[in-house]
């Protein structure tokens, strides 16, 4: 344990003293101060003379600022910090030389990578939790709103979704620095995993469920249901979907499903009314735990990858 | 001299890819003595230096390391034994100081414990003027030098020494080649020395064994060795001589 330990401490030191991380926070900082900024100016605007509705706190996190709203900001570049964090964690130290250095000392081997990846996982949420933070009192004095017991509770389960998505691509850096032996292809690999699981895979599920129901015109609701069950099924293997879907829940008590396509029937279309009674909390999390649970699980099988390999690779080409 | 063997090793093999670098090896190291440890490069010395740290698993034969076998029990035999690794690397953007306060952390040593053994270590590598300059600022000899006091950090009872004397100018391997006597007399430590400075290995080692295309062929005092190979007695070879011979041969 005293390994682990050291190793989290010094990686710790390392994180935070870089120009990399200092770079990385100021740019996430300062986009999600201006995104949530602009998203209260606009709130305020149409608030104005309003009865405040339930939940307007959360609101910061899902309306739109510039481009986009805070939750797809995370979630689109939020890989970013986990990729950034971790290209060259083992690779550059076998580089270096001092892998085997570190390796010849009485510690164990998964210490390593074990307090590695707890470094790079405390780095995150120290950065997750800042901003989350900052933003929440800019909020305050914004819309001068203060936030219930519910909301902060949202908010918090937001943060730790948010880490855990954060930390799968940490996770998946990490994989890459073992796996390719020079820091600039783990580095491309890295950001080639991320454009594909971010922008391909949507692209490639509605292109794909074209493909599986040619024949979905708008006469066949069956066959558009159908159609939209496979776009989202495979859209789902791509982890910003499993993020942006549950955090989107979590954070808008308003939306009481995860899935895009929603029947309504025609009564329902008249009257919005299944739209205005708010999910209590707990039924939220009951319909986003698969997701959490399915982000937990690529999390750890990312990491035993990175732990298999790490403990069968020859020390000799160190 | 007392004549335990610290270091066992018998028919020890490693085969990487189909090619095998080590050999069928057998051969021991006595308790205090300086080993030299020669071949030519690529003979698989380091790999069996790393089979003996149990950082690399043998395809087949025997390891004891104080009768520890290190595949089994990596931490005991990596807490008696120092290695100064060939090419060593450092973190540049430590100084001296915190470098050795991580080493002595990884180690698990006390906070007093850890700083008497910082400031001697420092002394006897007289580096305790540049302890605070970044490691990336130091010259090799210098480097060469924060290794051993790494390894004087951990008080081993062996120390591994591979190539200490690579790229040092005359008189930093002067200066290496006292501190390994140093070590070896002053600290009791056992000494398992790979060098291709057969002149300076010549001068303190006391035993060698010399090791090529991953076989052992020939192991003892140098004096034994000279008698058997140039047919001469003492103090009429040198150790290249005998060197040069053995690598015609093979």
């Amino acid at each position: 344990m005293h390994a682990v330990k050291t190793i989290l401490k010094k990686e710790l030191a390392d994180h935070f003293s870089s120009y990399r991380f200092m770079i990385l926070f100021a740019l996430i900082a300062m986009v999600s101060l201006i995104t949530v900024y602009m998203a209260g100016i606009n709130l305020k605007q149409e608030l104005e003379g309003v009865a405040k509705p339930r939940f307007v706190f959360l609101m910061l996190f899902t309306s739109r600022g510039a481009m986009f709203s805070l939750v797809e900001f995370v979630a689109f570049f939020g890989p970013l910090i986990g990729l950034i964090l971790g290209f060259d964690t083992i690779n550059r130290e076998r580089n270096e030389g001092t892998l085997s250095k570190l390796l010849s000392q009485p510690i164990y081997r998964d210490d390593v990578i074990n307090g590695k990846f707890l470094a790079g996982m405390v780095t995150i949420t120290v950065m997750l939790i800042s901003i989350v933070l900052v933003i929440t009192g800019l909020g305050l004095s914004l819309l001068g709103v203060i936030p219930g017991i519910e909301e902060l509770l949202r908010i918090i389960i937001y943060l730790i979704i948010s880490i855990i998505y954060v930390s799968f691509w940490l996770g998946a850096a990490i994989l890459f620095s073992i796996l390719f032996r020079s820091v600039a292809t783990s580095a491309l690999a890295a950001l080639a995993a991320w454009i594909f699981f971010s922008f391909f895979v949507s692209l490639g599920a509605s292109v794909m469920a074209g493909a599986i129901t040619p024949d979905a015109g708008a006469s066949d609701p069956a066959a558009l249901i159908a159609r939209a069950k496979i776009t989202k099924a495979i859209a789902l293997s791509s982890p910003m979907e499993l993020y942006s879907d549950s955090a989107a829940t979590i954070i808008d008590p308003m939306r009481k499903t995860n899935r895009s396509f929603v029947q309504m029937g025609v009564i329902e279309r008249f009257s919005m009314a299944r739209f205005s009674g708010p999910l209590p909390l707990s039924q939220s999390i009951l319909v986003v735990a698969p997701y959490i649970i399915s982000l937990i699980a690529i999390t750890v099988i990312c990491f035993a990858i990175s732990y298999t390999v790490f403990m069968r690779q020859e020390i000799r080409s160190f | 001299m007392n004549t335990r063997a610290v270091i066992e090793t018998e028919g020890l093999t490693k085969i990487y890819n189909a090619q095998t670098a080590v050999d069928n090896l057998s051969f021991n190291v006595l308790e205090g003595e300086i080993f030299g440890f020669l071949g030519p490069n690529g003979a698989g010395k380091t790999t069996t230096l790393l089979m003996l740290l149990g950082l690399t698993e043998p395809t087949s034969g025997k390891v004891r390391v104080f009768d520890l076998d290190p595949a089994r029990e990596p931490i005991k035999v990596k807490g008696v034994i120092g290695y100064l690794q060939e090419n060593m690397g450092f973190y540049g953007d430590l100084n001296a100081r915190q470098m050795l306060r991580f080493v002595a952390d990884l180690n698990a040593l006390s906070f007093e414990v850890a700083d008497e053994r910082i400031e001697s270590a420092l002394n006897t590598v007289g580096l305790q003027d540049e302890s605070l300059k970044k490691i990336g600022a130091y010259s090799r000899g210098m480097r060469q030098r924060l290794g051993i006091a790494e390894l004087l950090i951990k008080d081993p009872k062996i120390a591994f020494l591979d190539e200490p004397t690579l790229g040092l100018d005359p008189d930093g391997t002067n200066r290496m080649i006292e501190l390994i006597q140093q070590l070896c007399h002053e600290k009791k430590m056992t000494v398992l020395l790979s060098s291709h400075m057969l002149h300076q290995v010549q001068k303190i080692c006391h035993r060698v064994g010399i090791m090529i295309k991953g076989k052992m062929v020939s192991q003892g005092p140098m004096e034994q060795l000279a008698q058997e190979k140039l047919g001469v007695g003492k103090e009429q070879y040198t150790l290249e001589e005998i060197y040069m011979k053995y690598f015609q041969e093979t």
